[in-house]
């Protein structure tokens, strides 16, 4: 797969989709290409935050550890965008992600994205936009629940 | 040292001066006797005068010997001499006129030579003597010794000396005895004229140093602003983080500046004098001659002087002012030099300089020493004036108690670490180390018996074996092995070095001494050397080293073909493991996508810059072979392709940002050249296109890398026609060019390629997870299994840490003074918050091997952090330049005092 193909996947993660072409571009351009074989870890639970993944190509779980329990939370494939709280926010990993079946994805390093997003203002709307979606998603969620409750 | 210059040169080459002098004597008659030979070939030869007679044949050769007077006046024949024809004659006397060319031409050579030698000898001895008692300077007077302008002083300023030297005796005793012929001819012929001449020659010799005094003082300050310009600029160079940090780089150039501006004043003040004094000297020279022409006409015209005798004086007058001006130059340049000489000396002799008898190689010991450590009542004052920095301190424990000095900051734990090392002396009180007492132990059983490393450590340019053995290079223990020619060379070098004063050790010896490090020899000197590495925990970073460092498999054959050997098992492995798609091999019949098309095409190390990457595109013969190989078109158009995608998605990113750096194929100030590229390509194509266009395209597809940069730009065909162009490159490459490359060969060690790439002959492609550790750990299985982990460390120690170091980091430098400080195995080792720069685990790991490794020595350690004594037998606590607690640290701990409350802070 090509840069090309690479920059249709990003376009497809919402937090992408509005941003030109061009950019997602770079974005993918400075990033770099890995693939993990099953079984292996993207990153874990709790390890510093120093990239976001964009998956490319297969399956991988998501897995919270709860003292020795691992509970898989959510299964994830292409397109999906992940780690990126993180490296925002310099905090570390939330949830291990292990490849269910080979993993092609483009590694977004730390750097690179507080770069674009400082070079790019659009960039960093789309950001605070999707993160602003996920915060009514998240209260809209708590609303429920504690109208249930 | 001998502060007149004279008496220094006199008293250390007395003989040779004389031997210089008497030959110049000797040489004299032979000269004035070379200037009458040609008078006699016009005058008897040619004119004939010898034949006037009638006679054909005259004696040759003829030499009579005149007595005096008073012996009788009687005349001997020495010689008939030959009778020869005139034109025989003519011949022998100008062959005789040959032979005194030569001979004075042989004179003279042998003169300049034997000055030149003599100034040079002088010159070794003087900078050998001024380096040695830098040794010696004492270490609070080293605080305010700047090194560049020592190394100034050792090197420039005293190199005139060396010319002068050569002349120092012969030149006025030369000149002096012309000028005094000349004077007394004049003289002789008119004792009034003489007087005229005698006079002018009074005022010239006391005019013109009087104004060159002047000269002199400007000279002097000249060199010191010279001087203070070296010590600046070297400490600029030293400190050059802070002007950074600072934005003080203007500051630094305004300051330079008007350095340069004052030397440049002092200069032009100095050509003024200079000219004009010259003006005096030519006006004082011609004066003579007009004084000679009035008086000495007068005298002629009044008949007090015949005419000849007027001729002959002026005559003679002409050989006098040079000889004088001469000799006024050389009392200027002695003035010169010995200010120079005075000015040098003054900076070599500080107070305190550590008598020669401390660093005697021959008081050292073998023995290890043993007994008590005493501090009896130790103060040691504050230079400056403040309170004192030790105060009335009294230790005394056994030599192998393991010690830990804390206290507060500035509390004087760090002065005792100094006192120790003898960076401080005591002023009173006595320190008593095994019975020697601290301040008179030579360095020879200080240096060998003990060791100190402070908190920098200091590393010399060399490779990090040189630099770990540093410690154990007292003296030289075993002579080295010369071949005939050398063992001459060695000797001369020898017989100059005793004559110059200089050391008569040979640094070819072998210095290092084994026995102290616990090995025997250069056999398994290894051995310790990783057995401290370890104690450091370097000996990761040994091994890093080594596989990235090289081997030249012409200097050791039999090592690279293990690695060879290691090669082989390496594929073996991955093919096992399954890893042959992940790491792809160099295959000289395949294209290796992992790697850039250059680095395809050369299929090669480049050696030197000519087949750089960035080089490839303006390159003549790689020009060739693409078109040989029609790979110019092609290659030409995916320059455009990048160059388009490149301009694409980084334009709008400010110039010189770090994505720039980081990602681009170009530079953010190339950029726009390459849009415009690509435009005229878009709309005119390929003709519209200048040499350098295409040179700036081409260099672009050969950095490209396709799993790294996705373009999609690669096909089957193009890579077959690179692998084409590959060996077409490999097979018509000229012999010259043939240096700048060393070919992938699968059979073959490439000495310009590290240890790894070698045995992993391959490129891991990007973005495997894990490969690469997988990767180092068959390294490490493979060393393992051929037993090559020794020479992997091996080619890591070889690693060249860089001037000062620099190659290292501050942590790998401390680790490397602490394995060079543990190699020597001193009787008693002092830390002086050595180990502060490392990371707390690390710091506490390490003092913890270190004292297990020291179990039967003694260690002093001043700790930066109290809770690291706690594993110490024995703790002092300092504050206020006092040890106000000492004990086992339970025991202090017991008592609840200072101790107790800064551990438990």
């Amino acid at each position: 797969m090509s840069l090309k193909l690479e920059v249709q996947t990003l376009q497809r993660v919402p937090m992408f989709a509005n941003i030109e072409a061009a950019r997602l571009k770079l974005l993918a351009f400075a990033s770099e290409r890995v693939s993990f074989p099953p079984g292996d870890i993207l990153f874990r639970q709790g390890d510093d935050s120093d990239a976001a993944y964009v998956i490319l190509k297969g399956q991988a779980n998501v897995n919270l550890n709860s003292g020795d329990q691992v509970i898989t939370v959510a299964s994830i494939g292409e397109g999906s965008f992940v780690g990126e709280m993180g490296i925002i926010s310099d905090t570390p990993r939330t949830a291990t992600i292990e490849a269910v079946e080979e993993i092609e994805a483009l590694r977004i390093s730390r750097d690179v994205f507080i770069n674009m997003i400082k070079e790019f203002p659009m960039m960093a709307l789309e950001v605070m936009k999707e993160l602003v979606s996920r915060i009514e998603n998240t209260n809209a969620k708590l609303a429920a629940v504690s109208r249930k409750g | 040292m001998e502060r007149n210059l004279f008496k220094y040169v006199w008293h250390h080459s007395r003989k040779e001066q004389i031997t210089v002098l008497s030959v110049v004597l000797i040489s004299l008659p032979f000269y004035f006797y070379s200037l009458t030979v040609p008078k006699l070939i016009v005058n008897q030869a040619i004119q004939g005068e010898a034949f006037q007679d009638g006679t054909e044949k005259a004696p040759f050769f003829e030499i009579n010997l005149g007595l005096p007077e008073f012996l009788g006046g009687q005349s001997f024949q020495l010689s008939s001499g030959i009778m020869l024809e005139q034109i025989p004659y003519l011949i022998s006397l100008c062959l005789l006129f040959l032979a005194f060319v030569f001979i004075n031409g042989g004179f003279k050579f042998y003169i300049n030579l034997s000055k030149g030698a003599m100034g040079e000898r002088m010159l070794r001895r003087l900078r050998y003597s001024l380096f040695e008692r830098v040794l010696r300077f004492p270490p609070f007077h080293m605080k305010n010794v700047k090194s560049a302008e020592t190394a100034t002083m050792i090197k420039d300023e005293v190199e005139p000396l060396g010319g002068f030297i050569g002349d120092a005796f012969v030149q006025p005793v030369f000149l002096g005895g012309q000028a005094i012929t000349a004077m007394a001819f004049i003289v002789v012929q008119s004792f009034w004229l003489g007087l005229i001449a005698g006079g002018i020659v009074a005022v010239q010799t006391a005019i013109i140093p009087r104004l060159r005094r002047r000269l002199l003082i400007l000279g002097k300050q000249r060199q010191l602003a010279a001087r203070e310009l070296a010590g600046r600029v070297g400490e600029v160079v030293d400190g050059v983080t802070v002007i950074h940090v600072h934005d003080t780089s203007n500051y630094e150039r305004a300051e330079v500046s008007a350095r340069l501006g004052v030397i440049f004043g002092l200069r032009y003040a100095i050509f003024k004098r200079k000219f004009a004094v010259k003006f005096m000297n030519n006006f004082l020279a011609q004066v003579t001659p007009f004084l000679f022409y009035l008086v000495g006409g007068y005298f002629a015209i009044t008949g007090r002087l015949d005419i000849g005798q007027l001729v002959a004086v002026i005559a003679a007058y002409k050989d006098l002012p040079s000889p004088i001006k001469e000799l006024i130059d050389w009392d200027q340049r002695r003035l010169d030099v010995q200010i120079k000489y005075e000015q040098v000396i003054n900076q070599f002799d500080p107070d305190g300089l550590m008598p020669a008898e401390l660093q005697d190689p021959n008081l050292g010991t073998d023995e290890v020493l043993d007994g008590m450590l005493k501090l009896s009542n130790v103060t040691v004052n504050d230079k400056s004036g403040g309170p004192p920095l030790l105060m009335a301190l009294n230790l005394e424990q056994p030599f192998k108690t393991h010690i830990a000095i804390v206290g507060p900051l500035g509390g004087g734990k760090e002065a005792f670490g100094r006192l120790m090392a003898r960076f401080e002396w005591p002023d009173s009180g006595r320190i008593n180390i095994a019975g020697h007492v601290l301040e008179d132990t030579p360095e020879a059983i200080s240096g060998r018996r003990f060791s100190y490393l402070g908190p920098e450590a200091v590393m010399f340019q060399g490779t990090l074996f040189d630099n770990l053995v540093y410690g154990l290079k007292h003296r030289p223990l075993k002579e080295a092995s010369y071949n005939q020619q050398e063992l001459v060379n060695r000797k001369t070098e020898f017989v100059l070095a005793r004559r110059t004063g200089s050391s008569l050790d040979d640094i070819n010896a072998d210095w290092i001494d084994y026995d102290s490090a616990g090995a025997s020899g250069p056999e398994d000197i290894e051995d310790q050397v990783l057995r401290v590495m370890k104690i450091v925990q370097l000996d990761g970073d040994v091994y890093g080293f080594g596989l990235r460092g090289k081997i030249d498999a012409g200097n050791s054959p039999e090592l690279s073909e293990q690695f060879l050997e290691a090669r082989v098992l390496m594929r073996e492995l991955l093919r096992d493991q399954g890893m042959t798609d992940l790491i792809e091999a160099f295959d000289p019949d395949v294209y290796n996508k992992n790697t850039s098309i250059g680095e395809n095409l050369l299929f090669g190390t480049p050696v030197g810059d000519r087949f750089k990457e960035k080089n490839l595109a303006g390159d003549p013969y790689i020009r060739e072979v693409l078109r040989t190989s029609k790979l110019r078109r092609p290659l030409l158009q995916m320059g455009v392709t990048i160059a388009e995608t490149m301009v694409e998605i980084f334009e709008g990113l400010p110039p010189g940002h770090e994505l720039f750096g980081q990602f681009s194929f170009i530079s953010s100030d190339d950029l726009g050249d390459y849009e415009k590229i690509v435009g005229r390509w878009n709309n005119a194509g390929h003709n519209s296109l200048s040499k350098d266009d295409r040179r700036m395209l081409l260099s672009l597809p050969f950095m490209y890398v396709e799993p790294r940069h996705r373009l999609g730009l690669l096909s089957d065909e193009l890579t077959d026609k690179i692998v084409w162009a590959r060996k077409f490159f490999a097979d018509n490459i000229s012999e010259d060019d043939h240096e700048f490359v060393e070919f992938y060969d699968p059979v073959r060690y490439n000495s310009e390629a590290s240890l790894q790439d070698n045995v992993l002959f391959g490129r891991v492609g990007p973005g495997q997870s894990g490969v690469q550790s997988k990767v180092e750990k068959l390294f490490s299985e493979i060393f393992d299994k051929l037993g090559l982990l020794d020479e992997v460390y091996q080619v890591g120690l070889q690693f060249n840490v860089g001037s000062g170091g620099k190659q290292l980091s501050a942590v790998q430098r401390v680790q490397t003074a602490l394995a060079r400080n543990l190699l020597k195995r001193p009787d008693l080792l002092i830390l002086n918050e050595a180990t502060s720069v490392l990371s707390e685990r690390l710091e506490r790991d390490i003092i913890h091997r270190i004292r297990e490794d020291r179990k039967d020595f003694g260690v002093i350690s001043v700790l930066k952090s109290p809770e690291l004594a706690e594993e110490f037998d024995y703790v002092a606590y300092l504050e206020d330049g006092k040890i106000v607690e000492q004990g086992s640290p339970a025991e202090l701990k017991a008592k609840r005092g200072s101790y107790a409350a800064l551990v438990a802070a």
